[in-house]
């Protein structure tokens, strides 16, 4: 990474700071931001909050590692989590899932070589009335079925480059 | 994206349906904060996020409470498998929470509120900020609410991230203060050391929409529903084998049977009734009631047809517990593979029954002995399983795997 990559992203840091507050109340609010804006939280932003905040970045480490929605690995523009718990399990999403893995030729856990997608397991997604439920980034999709996968990848390529938060190159700081 | 999704979801008639906004409010604000926290005292509202402790108490203590800044947290965490009553009332009665939340606020005397809601529903956002700011435009949200001098409050929404124990309370105001979400010993209970240590309400989301309800029907209405020691309606997610799924708004003292015909699941062999921390009921015992003096629930209801295998459902809840459990305690976290590797062997057909046995031992060691809910719940399904499915889940014969092509074809 490039000197002035890091004195870049230091300065964003700083001014979500500004926006968000420094306090520690703050740091998952904070870590949300980041995650949302660079796909991953690194090691040099656990490292320029914990310095922002003035607690170790141990801490900061501790809560990023605790919560399924914060990743210390780049994920995927679009991260597409299938509902595993019990409705959806008994609506069928094991054939969804393996219809994404074939898609996408990636497994659960996994990112795409081309950093589109990631392919993650979610629990109870409170959509059990509508089943097998997935989201993909923000968006819900119920009532999936293995021959709808094909299309909701389709419309997230077809996004990916129009609505694309970030580049390729910001989710690697 | 907006919330058609949550729309989607089939229900039947809903008492927040013929509520008006600001009825409930108005009449709050009527009356001084001691009266009408004495009429969600007489009304027996406990609460709907499914531990039911009485709501008046929780209010009464936090009023109490010595403490200048205090908070009221709306806990939209909404993570118990089959549950998702909560997503429909935040899709479409917002309003009545917050101003559930405003009466809270009003009762304990708070200027702070707070909506914690979970990361998988950040589509629900923009709608409910929506909302907020439509109550603060109309002055029933900010420095003096619906012009009442002196009482001051708003709500901002913080998001999850991912953590079902982050419903727990404490663990809630762990994660609210930027910490790992992992419960705190009680006592102290948030009503005197909450978020930030200052005495905060938590309460559940359907918890604050019953209380505007009240306010604007009056506490007899309520507590002319249900059952003396349940009083009111609540609301269930129904899910599974059934011909109507949705949130339904039936009486407290149902029985699962009249649950069963009103969604059209009168052929289901069990019903796990309270979700993966919940117990599952066999049709022999249909005529059980869902209350808090027989089945209590925060309302999930998962209906299991005739060809559905329990121990698959019982793996499936365990292997949710054990990626959800914060392993802070021993029972919790070395109980929960235990259990998951004893059901393997059930699965396998090797389970002897001196093991299940002890397996069953460790179950009710882990429901005293563990720090929270979760650990303490964790054993629940499987327990109820084998107490009334033994012949379903004993001497399993695995079916021999075809041998491999590669065999076949030598
Ligand atoms: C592991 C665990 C998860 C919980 N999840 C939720 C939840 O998602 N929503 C909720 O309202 N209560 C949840 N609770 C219960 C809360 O701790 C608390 O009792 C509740 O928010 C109080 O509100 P109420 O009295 O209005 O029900 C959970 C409890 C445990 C132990
Ligand atoms: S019971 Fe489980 S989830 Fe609760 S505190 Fe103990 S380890 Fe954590």
């Amino acid at each position: 990474m490039l000197l002035t990559e890091r004195e870049r992203l230091r300065e964003e840091l700083l001014q979500l700071i500004g926006q968000i507050g420094r306090d520690r109340s703050a740091l998952l609010p904070l870590l949300q931001e980041v995650q949302r804006k660079y796909c991953h939280i690194s090691e040099y932003c656990m490292q320029v909050i914990a310095d922002l905040l003035d607690i170790h970045p141990v801490e900061v480490h501790s809560v990023v590692s605790f919560y399924s929605f914060l990743d210390e690995r780049p994920q995927g523009q679009f991260v597409i989590r299938l509902c595993r718990t019990a409705t959806c399990d008994m609506a069928g999403k094991d054939h969804v899932a393996r219809q994404l893995r074939n898609d996408l030729r990636i497994g659960f856990g996994q990112t795409t070589p081309d950093g589109k997608f990631s392919l993650d397991w979610a629990n109870c997604l409170g959509m059990c009335d509508q089943g097998p439920a997935m989201l993909v980034n923000e968006r819900i999709f119920t009532r999936v079925t293995p021959e709808k996968v094909h299309g909701i990848l389709a419309e997230c390529r077809q996004m990916f480059g129009a609505h694309a938060t970030s580049s390729p190159k910001e989710r690697q700081i | 994206m907006t919330t058609s999704a949550a729309v989607q979801t089939t229900t039947n008639r809903l008492t927040f349906a013929a509520i008006e906004a600001g009825q409930g409010l108005n009449a709050a604000l009527k009356q001084p904060p001691a009266d009408a926290l004495r009429q969600v005292a007489f009304s027996g509202l406990r609460g709907r996020g499914g531990a039911g402790f009485s709501t008046s108490l929780k209010w009464e203590l936090a009023a109490k409470s010595a403490g200048e800044r205090k908070y009221v947290v709306c806990n939209a965490d909404e993570g118990e498998p089959g549950t998702f009553k909560d997503r429909v009332i935040l899709a479409d009665f917002a309003d009545l929470v917050f101003e559930g939340m405003t009466i809270g606020a009003w009762v304990i005397g708070a200027a702070h509120g707070i909506v914690y809601l979970r990361a998988e529903y950040t589509y629900l956002r923009p709608h409910l900020e929506a909302v907020l700011q439509r109550r603060r435009d109309a002055g029933l949200l900010g420095s003096a609410v619906a012009g009442q001098n002196g009482f001051a409050f708003d709500i901002a929404i913080r998001m999850g991230s991912g953590a079902y124990v982050c419903g727990e309370e404490t663990a809630l105001i762990e994660s609210l203060e930027g910490q790992r979400g992992e419960p705190r010993n009680r006592p102290p209970f948030p009503i005197d050391t909450g978020f930030l240590g200052n005495p905060t309400i938590v309460n559940n989301v359907e918890t604050f929409a019953w209380v505007t309800c009240i306010l604007a029907k009056g506490a007899d209405w309520f507590k002319g529903l249900g059952t003396e020691k349940s009083t009111g309606h609540k609301l269930f997610s129904v899910s599974g084998d059934c011909a109507r799924p949705g949130v339904y708004e039936l009486p407290m003292g149902i029985t699962v049977a009249e649950l069963l015909e009103e969604v059209g699941g009168e052929a289901a062999k069990a019903v796990q009734i309270g979700g993966a921390a919940g117990q599952c009921v066999p049709a022999a015992r249909f005529d059980r009631t869902i209350a808090y003096e027989d089945i209590p629930t925060g309302g999930s209801v998962i209906v299991l047809g005739p060809q559905r295998d329990l121990l698959r459902m019982s793996r499936n809840f365990l292997e949710f517990f054990l990626e959800e459990s914060c392993g802070q305690c021993t029972p919790c976290r070395e109980g929960i593979p235990k259990l998951l590797e004893g059901v393997e062997l059930l699965q396998n057909g090797r389970c002897s029954m001196t093991y299940l046995e002890e397996l069953c031992g460790l179950g009710e060691t882990m429901q005293q002995a563990s720090k929270c809910g979760l650990g303490q719940s964790a054993p629940n399904a499987l327990l109820s399983i084998v107490e009334h499915f033994q012949d379903e889940i004993l001497g399993r014969v695995v079916a021999k795997r075809p041998p491999a092509r590669r065999e076949r074809t030598a």
